[in-house]
């Protein structure tokens, strides 16, 4: 039996089980609504197994799932050479995000990385320590930022509601996903004209690890 | 694993021999003071653990740190201390290198002449490492910060560049930035005020930035002369040739240009060999260490494997872990791990 991983909730999930759907696989939640069970059909010999997507990367890693829907950003922050242990089968065309660097918008001098690090150097010797950039996707910032020449910085941890780190004063810049913009302007922060470090996107990876005959369910997804 | 403990006790007892003091270090750092010293890069290459009570904690990366607050702490100069034990570093798996390996060390805090105690570190390490064949390459940090100290051109662009020193990449990317004439900058809309850096610093930055906006390339011949320099290497006596050359064209690395060729008169003094020993002004700009004037690393043929031994001279670290008090300081580490290695001419074992 082959195990596809999806997402266990909300719009995730509901458009994970419309994205199959299209391509002649049922998804669904079997039960009641409020157990992590499901059924496939459609095509033989695929069991659904309702997770985090979050924890998906990992599973993928592991070989526990054969498949997973999760997004670009979880699995190149939770998975360190990615491509080595999963690759992608299909983007989704849903649950478009993008990582980016967001500083106040109080801040009219900063408006790029430039001005970002100019900026660092300064406060470090005005309040000493490092400024702060509150995100979960620790990996990928500092791997953006050392790449592109950005000093005297920290990463602080927040798991979420990090746009409203600033005006909490627990950072000085976030680093997080968005998906209009809305939220980073609602919170009077701006994103730098540079600060894109990563497009994500809701994708159906394949698990390098799990072995299996994977060939079926491909063949009846991309046969649309 | 007695080969190994052998090895480490021959390269203890040649530093003892030179007059230094073992000392010991715990493996377990508190994480704050490497990370202000290191910056995140450090956590990419370090093992955070953390404590319920202390906070975050870090396997020591490295003996420097350690050994340099405990000499800030207890003793007078000159001092000289040997040390060996393990150290943690992430480690890629492509590499084949482990994660914890051994570092046996030797760090000399004394305010002699700078080229005497250069001399007497690397001589002791070339001494030491002789019998191997590897090669030795030198550097010297001092080069290229006398060379930013030179540039016609503001002390904010001189601050910015001497900071960026250890990152290449951005380096060449400001020194491309300064060359040419400020190009106008849109300024973002105004946001309500928040978090800690006040409208006033804002304020500041932005009068910063129009006083910038005026300020003229950095000449082209001074671009010129200061990539000559970063592409300078060779052997130690004609790298030293080409320096003294070089400073017609810069003048302010004139006292560096004198320093090297004092280190090379007492490597030369002191007996030895100056001739096959490597020099790349370049050298040592990509370490994380905060070596910031002479540096150096001893090479096997190997590929991927790390360097056998390496040094130098990291006075600005001593500063600011002794809170503005400043002493002199050189030193090195090498891997016995690779020293054993090196002498049995193979990986094999």
């Amino acid at each position: 039996m082959l195990k596809l991983g999806v997402p266990s909730k909300g719009r995730l999930m509901q458009e994970t089980f419309d994205w199959f759907a299209e391509r002649g696989v049922q998804l669904s939640k079997s039960g009641s609504d409020r157990e992590y069970v499901g059924q496939v059909e459609g095509v033989d010999g695929v069991e659904l197994v309702l997770l985090s997507a979050g924890e998906i990367p990992r599973e993928l890693a592991a070989g526990r799932i054969h498949f997973g829907v999760t997004g670009t950003d979880l699995v190149h922050e939770k998975l360190v050479h990615w491509a080595d242990v999963v690759e992608p089968v299909a983007e989704m065309g849903f649950g478009f995000a993008d990582l980016i660097i967001a500083v106040p918008a109080c801040w009219r001098d900063v408006t790029s990385l430039h001005d970002l690090d100019a900026v660092a150097a300064r406060f470090r010797a005005d309040h000493g320590f490092r400024l702060r950039i509150a995100t979960k996707y620790h990996r990928l910032v500092r791997q953006f930022l050392t790449a592109q020449g950005v000093a005297d910085y920290q990463l602080v941890d927040s798991q979420g509601a990090t746009e409203g780190a600033v005006k909490n004063e627990t950072a000085e810049a976030i680093a997080d996903i968005t998906s209009t913009g809305a939220t980073i302007e609602a919170n009077h922060l701006r994103i730098l004209e540079d600060g894109l470090v990563l497009k994500s996107q809701a994708t159906l990876w394949k698990s390098h690890s799990a072995g299996g005959d994977c060939g079926p369910l491909i063949r009846k997804i991309s046969a649309q | 694993m007695s080969q190994l403990r052998a090895e480490t006790a021959r390269l203890l007892a040649a530093f003892e021999a030179n007059g230094a003091v073992r000392v010991e270090a715990d493996i377990l750092q508190p994480a704050d003071i490497l990370l202000d010293l290191y910056g995140e890069d450090i956590r990419a290459r370090a093992y955070v653990t953390s404590d319920p009570l202390r906070g975050e904690q870090m396997l020591r990366p490295d003996f420097t740190v350690p050994v340099v607050q405990r000499h800030m702490a207890v003793s007078a100069e000159p001092a000289r201390y040997t040390y060996a034990g393990p150290v943690f570093r992430y480690q890629d798996s492509s590499t084949g290198r482990e994660a914890q390996s051994e570092q046996v060390g030797y760090e000399v805090f004394d305010r002699s002449a700078p080229e005497a105690i250069e001399a007497e570190v690397f001589r002791l390490f070339h001494q030491i490492l002789a019998p191997l064949d590897l090669t030795a390459s030198t550097g010297d940090v001092g080069l290229l910060r006398a060379a930013i100290d030179g540039l016609s051109t503001s002390d904010a662009r001189k601050a910015a560049l001497r900071r960026h020193i250890w990152r290449p990449l951005r380096f060449q990317s400001l020194l491309a930035r300064f060359s040419q004439p400020v190009a106008p900058k849109t300024l973002g809309a105004y946001g309500q005020q928040i978090g800690l850096r006040s409208a006033q610093d804002v304020q500041e930055r932005l009068a910063q930035l129009e006083e910038e906006a005026t300020a003229p390339p950095i000449p082209a011949a001074e671009i010129e002369a200061l990539t000559d320099l970063l592409a300078i290497r060779g052997k130690l006596p004609e790298a030293l040739k080409l320096l003294q050359a070089l400073t017609s064209r810069l003048p302010s690395i004139g006292p560096a240009v004198a320093h090297v060729a004092a280190r090379i008169k007492a490597l030369d003094a002191a007996g030895m060999d100056v001739a096959p020993i490597g020099f790349e002004a370049a050298y040592g700009l990509t370490a994380m260490e905060y070596y910031d004037g002479f540096v150096f690393g001893f090479y096997a043929a190997e590929p991927g494997w790390p360097a056998v031994a390496s040094g130098g001279r990291y006075d600005a670290l001593t500063r600011v872990l002794g809170q503005g008090c400043a002493v002199p300081a050189v030193g090195g580490i090498i891997r016995p791990e690779y020293s054993l290695r090196a002498t049995k001419g193979g990986l094999s074992c």
